[in-house]
């Protein structure tokens, strides 16, 4: 096939990008659209060019670190998929598609189509966890959690952190990725004891980090390559509310 | 009260804002529009003008009106500081953008849609709020009540008043389709029973308040000409 | 120096109760001046930083990637085990122990494994008090499932996402200590060498991946949990950026490489569908349970695989394993496509591949018990490949996706420099020559929460009167200056070549000389391919832009530069081993039947190699294997 591509390329933070465009003569539908970037780095480095950084792991849809708004979508035009589980069978010959970084002001683009995700991390080690200590673990157990509550848990938790949300909402909310690590915390018996303090405390990270407000379009359930469920943004609210309002802890 | 300030100027607590008094205006909406499906009663707007005599002068609903344009009043301004600050939160835009294959258009189009409604209800306060109660005394009808009636049958006698009108009822349509709902999710009412139902009566209500406010004007328009 | 293992006294299932409680301790007060480098955010990682945190040390983090959530381990699909005996099996401590060292063929250290099984339950533990939602039953209690090599159920999952869950319950352990500043975290930083004082560790120099600034960083420890060195290979399941050059720097600095050769292949991955391929994906062992294996009799049948008659397949394993039949152990799995495809019998375009066929099943099961049990492996696969495995039978092929082997350690998981340490997947590990299902995991966790914490007191409580040294120090400006020099020699040799395409070509010589058969003749080839592989790396390369700014192509070129000089260490270690066991298959060294073949009286032990110059041949050291409880037999699946 025959892809014509126009990338965003910024050398770093300060400078400001433009797009460049470069056609690629022979890609295969086989190929992922990672390795498409490979095949087009390898050329412009023989070429004498600057390759086009991005970023990229695990390429099986797990680590959450590719990224690139494809087209308009993030991670592109497939649904619950990540741009290295995209493959090229999904475009047409003489595609030409257009490649941005995730825009947001909290992710600020580090080179080409990198940005700074560490934002996410900053709001995880405000809240988002369960303090306890190794070793003062009870018997795994001695808790039981009924079935549905463990499987809705587990599919907030499923979340890969990869900022999608947060490109696809014309708002730049973190909300869903948010709310993910809420849910399934306050859901299962384990995170009962915090569950006031970690929204609250989880919920101001997020506004500090300077995320957008959200507007339920519901563009970041849409695009979540793991298919996290507005739903978990909904009890996101309920949890602060109560928190906030029903509690008797000053959070 | 800081727990209080704290929880209102946060990101959940602004949205609590916007929902609260969006659904208080919507009971508003649903209010108004009972009272001006009476006009379309073969009664030449005597019961309409009663209704709306009530309304007017009503000590406690006089009172809620207080509440009621505070209602208005802060839904618009933080939806106003709510909109800057998620625009800062995206300072580059992209350059393409396929917002149409994740989301509504109206959803993403309530500040737009917002502002519609607002221009309308501009428009339509000096119509008839501000011409009956603070520029012209209404005439009196035959039973001796404020004359609203006619008043309604002048202003819609325009095609212009009519299309505005028109476009601000629609505006406000979609702006309830996705408000509705979205105010429910906002308040954290979620369940995976009756999140369905609420999505519904979403639906059911836009519909219902669109509707019903624009059959009046083309009603009035078409089988209600002025006199002279 | 001599290799002392430091195993404790006495029996078996005692002494890591007793060790335990004998591991002098430092006080809070000391703890707090006490500073450890944790390099590498996996599981080992990740658990290790945490406990120590909470202990009162203070830890600093470093990972290549742009957070600590997204290390390898993330990746494991299938579960862990441990001997909790929650589904009254008859499970136990001694059970786990005794299949680990077998399925390992006897290659791995009694102690070492006997502590592995005994901590597993606590880790369990552990994971669900900090809220990782493992897969329950309706009744709430946990579910387990059985894994390959075992004979009971004693797998903890979550989904085919475990290794996610597992890791981000350590993460968010870890990023708890960063929000109480007791951890510094410091993301997209490579660690690049490790800076010695007087004989002992002190410190690392690291890049900044973003500014490129070379930064040095001085710890009274440093923990390597940096994972293993798959990609040597170029093509295994291992992430992109998963790399040796930590340990590497390590060896380089006097730290011995335990059994480089030891590597996993895993039967069922995706197979490659182009020159263009940059990794491969795994799909679950579990598949084997309900998919038959084939091949056509005749070899190069173009034709579609459901339009192939019953009786001209070959179902090759059911054939030669009648016993075990689909359901043999992963290298022996692995070898046997392997023979089917080299003898011409290979199928899909690069006749690479056999069939895993589910059609049996679907038509005894029903396709919805096929989903519900697949469904997830399923749409990987059809997502990846663009064809539907519930209608044509699924092509696969072997690759690699474990090392056991890794820098040598004693029992208290320091390597042979004092002061360094090496924790799940980058030590030579538990796991022998060959590692079980579900157990990689384990291995981790267990070094990170259970096992490091206790004894690096037995080195830090002599430590207490160190004062932190000033990165001012000579030996860290030599270190600093030597780094510099290596990247700046990358970028000016400005050759014509790219360095993927040296990694391209490693990996292949790796993988038909050092993959899943090796023979003495090709070692030794594939020994001179690479040394003059090495030559035209350091005069024939290109790496682009500067090292003062993000340069992915500039961290690539060390990290091959690293896998090639590892690659003919691992065909040393290869060569010198006469014998096959476990993922170490020597074709000289097998059965009547081509079945792998040991020699236990002549290689009982684990070999450590001790680096002497890239022109030197490394010096071997061997740490004999004393099995007082188990006795070593031959593996058997017919």
């Amino acid at each position: 096939m025959k892809i014509t591509l126009k990338v965003w390329r910024q050398k770093n933070s300060k400078e400001k990008g433009q797009f460049e465009t470069y056609s690629l003569n022979s890609v295969s539908e086989d190929m992922s659209f990672l390795e498409m970037f490979d095949v087009l780095n390898e050329q412009l480095i023989r070429e004498g060019k600057d390759p086009v950084a991005f970023d990229h792991d695990c390429r099986e849809g797990i680590c959450g670190m590719c990224s690139m708004y494809i087209n308009g979508r993030a991670h592109g035009p497939m649904q619950g998929t990540t741009t290295c589980q995209l493959h090229m069978r999904h475009f047409n010959d003489g595609d030409t598609i257009v490649v941005e970084p995730w825009r947001a002001e909290p992710f600020p683009v580090i080179k080409d189509l990198v940005v700074n995700r560490s934002a996410f991390d900053r709001i995880i080690a405000s809240g988002g966890y369960v303090s306890v200590n190794t070793g003062n673990a009870q018997d795994a157990n001695s808790l039981p959690i009924a079935k549905h509550i463990a499987d809705e848990a587990f599919a907030a938790a499923a979340c890969i952190g990869c900022g999608a949300c947060v490109a696809a909402c014309k708002n730049s909310s973190a909300m869903l990725f948010v709310s993910a690590k809420v849910s399934q915390l306050s859901m299962l018996p384990q995170g009962k004891p915090e569950r006031e303090s970690r929204v609250v405390a989880m919920v101001k990270k997020m506004d500090e980090e300077g995320f957008g407000n959200c507007t339920n379009t519901g563009a970041c359930e849409a695009e979540c390559p793991k298919e996290i469920s507005v739903m978990n943004i909904a009890r996101l609210n309920r949890e602060y509310i109560r928190a906030a309002l029903a509690s008797e802890e000053d959070v | 009260m800081s727990w209080f300030t704290h929880m209102m100027t946060s990101s959940i607590g602004k949205k609590v804002v916007m929902s609260v008094t969006g659904l208080f205006l919507c009971s508003f909406l649903l209010v108004h529009l009972s009272i001006n499906l009476l006009s379309l009663l073969p009664d030449n707007g005597l019961l309409f003008n009663e209704a709306a005599h009530f309304m007017s002068s009503n000590p406690l609903i006089r009172t809620i009106e207080i509440v009621l344009f505070a209602g208005f009043i802060i839904h618009i301004a933080q939806s106003y500081f709510i909109t800057r600050s998620n625009q800062k939160a995206r300072p580059v835009k992209y350059a393409v953008n396929a917002g149409n294959a994740n989301s509504t258009w109206y959803s993403r189009s309530m500040g737009i849609l917002g502002s519609l409604v607002l221009f309308f209800l501009i428009i339509h306060l000096r119509h008839f709020w501000i011409e009956s109660r603070f520029l012209t005394e209404l005439p009196a009808d035959s039973n001796g009540t404020p004359d609203m009636y006619t008043l309604m049958i002048e202003v819609f006698a325009n095609p212009i008043y009519n299309i505005i009108y028109l476009l601000g009822v629609f505006a406000l349509g979609y702006h309830l389709m996705h408000g509705f709902q979205s105010a429910w999710r906002s308040l954290g009412i979620m369940h995976r029973k009756y999140t369905p139902v609420i999505q519904g009566i979403g639906i059911a209500f836009s519909f219902f308040i669109t509707l019903g406010f624009a059959i009046i004007p083309v009603f009035f328009y078409f089988f209600r000409q002025p006199n002279q | 120096m001599s290799l002392d293992a430091k195993i404790p006294e006495g029996p078996l299932d005692q002494k890591w109760i007793k060790y335990r409680s004998t591991i002098p301790l430092v006080n809070p007060a000391n703890k707090r001046n006490l500073e450890v480098i944790v390099v590498g955010s996996g599981l080992a990682g990740s658990s290790a930083a945490a406990t120590l945190a909470e202990m009162g040390y203070k830890v600093k983090v470093f990972c290549f990637q742009d957070s600590a959530r997204r290390a390898h381990s993330i990746a494991a699909q299938g579960g862990i085990n441990a001997a909790k005996n929650y589904q009254n099996d008859g499970d136990s401590v001694y059970r786990l122990f005794y299949d680990t060292i077998k399925g390992g063929d006897y290659r791995a250290r009694e102690a070492n494994v006997y502590r592995l099984a005994d901590v597993s339950t606590s880790i369990i533990d552990q994971c669900v008090a900090q809220g990782v939602p493992f897969a329950r039953e309706y009744g709430g209690m946990l579910s387990n499932r059985s894994f390959g090599g075992t004979q009971v159920q004693r797998t903890f999952y979550a989904a085919g996402q475990t290794g996610q869950q597992l890791l981000l319950g350590a993460y968010s352990a870890m990023m708890r200590q960063v929000g109480l500043n007791k951890i510094q975290m410091f993301s997209r930083h490579e660690m690049l060498d490790v800076v010695m004082i007087d004989g002992k560790c002190r410190g690392i120099i690291a890049r900044d991946l973003v500014s490129g600034k070379i930064e040095r960083h001085f710890g009274h420890a440093v923990l390597l949990c940096t994972g293993g060195y798959g990609n040597v290979f170029y093509l295994s399941t291992n992430a992109m950026g998963s790399n040796v050059t930590a340990s590497w720097k390590a060896y380089k600095r006097g730290a011995y490489f335990g059994n480089p050769c030891f590597t996993q292949i895993h039967p069922t991955c995706i197979p490659v569908s182009g020159d263009h391929q940059s990794k491969l994906t795994l799909m679950s062992e579990s598949l084997r349970n309900d998919g038959r294996i084939w091949v056509p009799k005749k070899q190069n049948d173009e034709r579609k695989p459901t339009d192939i008659p019953e009786d001209e397949r070959d179902y090759y394993l059911e054939r030669r394993y009648p016993a075990f039949g689909n359901l043999v152990p992963r290298d022996v799995a692995s070898r046997a496509a392997k023979e089917r495809c080299d003898a011409g019998y290979g199928v899909g375009k690069s006749k690479m591949a056999v069939y895993l066929d589910f059609a049996d099943s679907i038509n005894r099961l029903g396709k919805n018990v096929i989903k519900e049990r697949y469904g997830n492996l399923f749409e990987m696969y059809e997502k990846i490949t663009g064809e539907d495995p519930y209608s044509t039978p699924m092509r696969i092929y072997p690759a690699v996706h474990y090392t056991m082997g890794g820098l040598w350690v004693d029992y208290n998981l320091m390597t042979t420099i004092p002061g360094l340490y090496a924790l799940g997947e980058a030590n030579f590990s538990d796991h022998g020559a060959n590692r079980l299902g579900a157990s990689a995991l384990m291995q981790g966790l267990a070094d990170g929460y259970f096992v490091i914490p206790y004894t690096i007191g037995a080195y830090l409580a002599d430590e207490i009167r160190t004062k932190s040294i000033s990165t001012d120090h000579p030996a860290f400006a030599a270190a600093e200056e030597e780094v510099t020099k290596r990247l700046q020699s990358f970028l000016s040799i400005n050759g014509t070549q790219t360095v993927e395409s040296f990694h391209k070509r490693l990996g292949k010589i790796m993988w038909d000389k050092c993959g899943m058969a090796r023979s003495e003749e090709g070692l030794k080839e594939a020994i001179q391919q690479i040394r003059t592989l090495r030559q035209e790396f350091y005069t024939n390369i290109r790496v682009p832009g500067s090292a003062f700014e993000y340069n992915p192509e500039l961290e690539k070129a060390g990290r091959v530069a690293d896998f090639i000089e590892l690659g003919e260490l691992m065909c040393i270690d290869a060569l010198q081993r006469g014998e096959s066991c476990g993922g170490h298959f020597r074709e000289e060294h097998q059965t009547e039947d081509g079945e792998a073949l040991r020699h236990d009286n002549k290689y009982m032990y684990v070999s450590a190699w001790e680096f002497k110059g890239v022109e030197h041949d490394p010096a071997l050291h061997k740490e004999e294997l004393n099995y007082e409880v188990i006795k070593p037999s031959q593996r058997n699946y017919k």
